[in-house]
């Protein structure tokens, strides 16, 4: 069973989507998220790190894990930020026919594609992140943190005891 | 708030579907009372929403998750329909929030209950308490674990 007690954000690891340079933001955002897609650009003008951390609310809006496990799938294949910019850029159109054209306008290998966005792999990086928001005390989407520190030296630095990370929205 | 280690108030309120529910219908299980402000308030669906995405591991903690707000349970209904939450709402509706004074944890400026969280054991005795400092602000589920951990 997941421990789901509180605990920092984990440090930026090898697979994190990390996008940038320099000073890091750490973002837990859900794909289905109006607000994410509002503060996704935002990001966008701003200059420095960025890792994206998966936090669908499924039951809150249920084409959530698709997204997610569609935006990892295009990770696979070298393509997870251009995925995930074209599914906030274009949020009205998220059914699997709109997934596959979103997919073979980036150029990826569909069987592929879609072979990876139904593993149990996939569903199971999307979950980690997940339930590392949950430790940390994510309660909405999105939600930033500082990135304290570099890659692998260890956790972030805690605010308090009841909520660990240093949430800066 | 009331205090740890006494005796939870017993109380029987209908829920989303108008049934009536006592706590001490979960004698001999662990009952986690979350206290809400308000249905269809945008923070109180976020907070629900959260925990519904943790809900199966709540429950194989042994804890049965129970919203209670103010708010009648025609509207719990339609909450949850909208929400896509299965978790039991109950309505402190008539007299208005008398089961969240009986917790401390009612706001009488404002009529209803403050954000807050309450651990019932399985022999009905307080085990645990959280009040969020402020009714804007979502206790994590991170807390919920760290409680029934």
């Amino acid at each position: 069973m997941a421990d789901l007690t509180s605990a920092s954000i984990p440090p930026i690891g090898p697979d994190d989507h990390v996008r940038g340079e320099g000073e890091g933001l750490v973002v837990y955002a859900d794909l289905g998220c109006p607000h994410c897609a509002a503060e996704w650009q935002r990001l966008h003008e701003r200059a420095g790190r960025l890792v994206f951390r998966h936090f669908p609310i499924a039951s809150k809006r249920p084409r959530s894990p698709a997204l997610h496990a569609a935006a990892e799938a295009a990770g696979r294949q070298g393509r997870f930020f251009e995925m995930v910019d074209s599914l906030y850029a274009d949020r009205g159109r998220v059914d699997d026919p709109h997934l596959w054209q979103r997919a073979e306008a980036l150029g990826l290998d569909l069987e592929r594609f879609e072979a990876d966005r139904r593993s149990t792999a996939v569903e199971a990086r999307v979950r980690r992140d997940f339930e590392s928001g949950i430790r940390a005390g994510v309660s909405g989407t999105p939600a930033l943190f500082e990135e304290c520190g570099h890659l692998s030296t260890g956790p972030c630095v805690q605010a308090s005891d009841r909520a660990p990370g240093r949430r800066v929205d | 708030m009331i205090a740890v280690g006494e005796q939870a108030p017993d109380f029987t309120l209908r829920d989303q579907d108008g049934e009536k529910v006592s706590l001490s219908d979960y004698r001999g299980r662990k009952v986690m009372l979350v206290f809400y402000p308000g249905d269809f308030s945008p923070v109180c669906g976020d907070q629900l929403s959260i925990y519904q995405e943790v809900k199966p591991q709540i429950a194989e903690q042994g804890v049965e998750l129970v919203g209670v707000s103010v708010d009648s349970f025609f509207v719990h209904r339609a909450f949850r329909e909208t929400l896509g939450i299965d978790t039991v709402l109950l309505s402190d509706f008539e007299p208005k929030g008398e089961v969240a004074r009986a917790y401390g944890a009612y706001f009488e400026k404002l009529g209803f209950a403050h954000r807050a969280l309450v651990l019932v054991d399985e022999d009905g005795k307080v085990a645990w308490t959280h009040q969020s400092p402020s009714d804007d602000e979502i206790p994590g589920a991170n807390l919920i674990f760290d409680a029934i951990g």
